[in-house]
């Protein structure tokens, strides 16, 4: 291939490098300052030390945080499975009157933006008694990760093919067998890997999870949000601190994802 | 359709009718009827006077779009020729892509705080342009628009690049082969065969990172000056509803707010139409 030191080649490197650059440039500064000791000045911080982890765990309830980060992304996970699956089996393979509108109805969620829908659905969650605790950050959550997994599951399961579930009817299975004997594990690793790109989203979701969390229901990002905006009640080294362990959390979840989905299937996959 | 079959599809759907209903359609249409009603209950457009007859409140809306749309063509617009430039696959794709996803798993809020950090006064790269001399002094990248532009550049450009890179490695390899061996230079071939394929996917890019990047909020808060310059829509919809506890206006604001939101996606769907008419994609995809 010619010009593959050309021009494009080294700006393509240039840029990716600076990029790259200062995305490293920002997570080492949170993680450097947080076991840092009056970092005003110069490129390293001369005294290094953990009392801001120390600070943390009597400021917040990490475990609390913890625990209420990973049962609302996997109680979102499994709830939004039950009700995407069968939604996205029909949406790929009946044809149906209305079918369009009702796609479209499903991916609405995805272009308003979070805030717009957020504030009224809080509001409700509110008034049902169900918002500031665990299950209405559940609930909120679900609005975003129900559409995002229709739209993964349904290439996988338009792939299955029909074919062997016509086969299968053939041969005198019923439905309710069809379903959950050849297609459930065929499309097994579509749900999959729908459900650890919904657990990496659900993580990072701010909006939604602000809108409805109080003190008790608050996820590790909600937490780091308010201690970074009441700048000046805690050390800045302590905030570092916190988001070091949220990032700790998000890195460790997007590294086992990465395991089994590629980058380019994290954001929305468009045919 | 057979009774049997319907009552399948009907099973099969209403888990995810009954989701949407509840959690969705039924919240926004609370939010519009609070939209049009004072706090006893009646009729009136005093929500929306309030929202628009206040400059302060108005204003919220340009300075959204303000940093909101040049940062999405900007991401969008350095996204294609990088996903352009990526198309086949390059060596070292993997990490590359890997320090891409990083930033859009993180979330705003990580990286916000660690903005304020690296790109402060006495920050690192403060620290680096002055010592290799391209300033003289500090220059303020943070509490101003360019904290919040860069931080939703940042999410932005991975975002639509990840996206755009998923749809162009869909494109056959085989159209710009044909188009090369009819005598087309590689500008031609770009300009008139890879550059119309990609519009429909550049048209759904922009669109989704428009919506992240127009309710920015905790970018907003955090880099910018949210009690004046960056005061976006999202904080004036929050302050109204958890500060003031007025649910109607608060309501008024969240409706205006999806309203140009659906207005300008309408708008790249049309661009879109008018652009490229077609098969999308060949072979593969």
């Amino acid at each position: 291939m010619r010009g593959k030191f050309g021009l494009s080649g080294i700006l393509f490197v240039i840029a990716i490098v600076v990029y790259v650059g200062n995305v490293l440039g920002i997570l080492l500064t949170v993680i450097l300052d947080s076991v840092s000791k009056r970092w005003y000045s110069g490129v390293l911080p001369h005294f290094l030390t953990t009392q801001w982890y120390a600070y943390v765990a009597q400021d917040h309830d990490i475990v609390n945080l913890l625990v209420v980060t990973f049962v609302v992304a996997f109680a979102v996970v499994l709830i939004s499975i039950l009700i995407a699956m069968p939604a996205a089996y029909a949406l790929s393979r009946y044809e149906f009157a209305g079918k369009g509108l009702l796609l479209s109805l499903f991916l609405l969620p995805m272009i308003v933006p979070p805030i717009a829908y957020g504030i009224p659905l809080a509001m409700v969650l509110y008034k049902a008694r169900l918002a500031a605790r665990v299950i209405g950050v559940i609930l909120a959550n679900l609005v975003p990760i129900v559409p995002f997994m229709i739209l993964i599951l349904m290439p996988f399961i338009e792939q299955v093919g029909a074919n062997l579930e016509s086969a299968a009817q053939m041969l005198g299975a019923r439905r309710p067998t069809i379903f959950f004997k050849i297609l459930v594990p065929l499309a097994l690793p579509g749900v999959f890997t729908a459900g650890i790109l919904s657990i990496v989203k659900t993580i990072s979701t701010f909006e939604l999870t602000y809108l409805v969390a109080g003190g008790r229901s608050q996820t590790i990002v909600v937490a780091l949000y308010a201690d970074a905006y009441a700048a000046g009640a805690r050390p800045p080294e302590a905030v570092d601190a916190l988001a070091v362990i949220y990032f700790l959390t998000a890195m460790i979840c997007l590294v086992v994802a990465l395991r089994f989905v590629s980058p380019t299937q994290m954001v929305f996959k468009i045919r | 359709m057979s009774l049997g079959r319907r009552g399948g599809l009907v099973a099969l759907l209403a888990p995810a009718v009954v989701f949407i209903v509840f959690l969705f359609i039924y919240p926004f249409l609370y939010g519009l009827v609070l939209s049009f009603s004072d706090p006893s209950g009646s009729f009136t457009l005093a929500n929306y006077e309030r929202f628009f007859g206040d400059w302060w409140e108005r204003r919220t809306i340009w300075v959204t779009l303000w940093i909101s749309l040049p940062v999405t063509v900007a991401s969008v617009a350095l996204a294609v020729p990088f996903a352009y430039y990526m198309r086949r696959g390059i060596r070292g794709e993997k990490v590359i892509t890997f320090f891409l996803i990083v930033p859009i798993t993180l979330g705003t809020v990580l990286v916000s705080e660690g903005m304020l950090t690296y790109m402060g006064p006495t920050g690192w790269l403060n620290q680096l342009l002055m010592a290799i001399g391209v300033v003289a002094k500090p220059v303020r990248f943070t509490h101003n628009y360019w904290g919040v532009a860069i931080s939703l550049l940042i999410q932005g450009f991975p975002f639509s690049f990840l996206m755009l890179l998923g749809y162009i490695s869909g494109i056959s390899p085989d159209l710009e082969r044909a188009s090369q061996m009819l005598g087309a230079s590689r500008i031609q071939t770009f300009l008139r065969v890879t550059f119309p394929l990609m519009v429909p996917g550049i048209a759904i890019s922009f669109c989704l990172s428009f919506v992240a990047a127009f309710s920015v909020f905790p970018s907003a808060v955090l880099l910018g000056e949210p009690s004046g310059p960056t005061r976006v829509i999202s904080i004036s919809a929050y302050h109204w509803a958890f500060e003031e506890f007025n649910f109607n206006v608060a309501s008024a604001i969240s409706i205006v707010m999806a309203a140009i939101e659906l207005l300008v996606i309408s708008g790249v769907l049309v661009w879109r139409n008018r652009m490229y008419r077609g098969a999308s994609i060949v072979g593969k995809g």
